[in-house]
């Protein structure tokens, strides 16, 4: 089970990049879990200057952009 | 350092890293840096956490529009622990080039303010080069 989580307060990018990893882990037929991080203390406990970041088994694996379904896929698959 | 507490979805920031080393000039370098970060020339980071490899740090210093590096002397720690996690491209101060002595130099606002300029004139040139 992949633990993914998207660390943002709930802008557009936050949104996009909540779906993209929805959408890589589904191309991968993950089994996964999905959570939105939108407190700002927790979002700056993991560490980051800047959002969205997406973080998988929490291990921050981008930070300050937006990865494409095809990137997250990699990711994911490491 | 403390963050400001809003939406962290902003252009991506300058960050300035010191090696805040034991030595008279290692204390200059993080003064210097904790000034800049104050008069909002950038984003002091921590070091440390390049160096121990904390997965948001190095994610995000991976992502900053510019990163200074801030070293007290020669030995570079804060220029050599950037480029072990692989950073490149970033620009690089030394106080010890600006004529301060390592073991000699009693701190001063005056000192401090000479590495704080010096860090700015970097940190321009680099703007006039375009991003990393």
């Amino acid at each position: 089970m992949k633990k993914i989580e998207i660390l943002g307060t709930g802008c557009p990018k936050c949104l996009k990049l909540a779906d993209n990893a929805r959408g890589a882990a589904e191309a991968l037929k993950l089994q996964y879990e999905l959570r939105k991080v939108t407190d700002i203390q927790e979002i700056m406990s993991f560490g980051v200057m800047m959002t969205p970041a997406l973080v998988v088994d929490g291990i921050v694996k981008a930070a300050g952009k937006v990865p494409s379904v095809e990137d997250i896929k990699k990711i994911l698959a490491e | 350092m403390q963050q400001e507490d809003s939406c962290l979805c902003r252009p991506a920031p300058t960050l300035i890293f010191a090696c805040s080393g034991a030595a008279d000039t290692g204390e200059i370098a993080d003064r210097a840096a904790r000034r800049l970060h104050a008069e909002r020339a950038g984003v002091m980071y921590c070091l440390a956490g390049i160096g121990g490899r904390v997965s948001g740090i190095v994610k995000s210093t991976e992502a900053a529009a510019r990163v200074l590096a801030i070293d007290g002397c020669q030995l570079d720690c804060a220029r050599r622990t950037l480029e072990l996690a692989g950073m490149t491209g970033f620009g690089h101060l030394r106080v010890t080039d600006l004529g301060l002595i390592k073991g000699k130099t009693d701190i001063t606002p005056e000192r401090i303010q000479q590495v704080v300029d010096s860090a700015r004139a970097v940190l321009n040139d680099e703007q006039k080069e375009g991003p990393r």
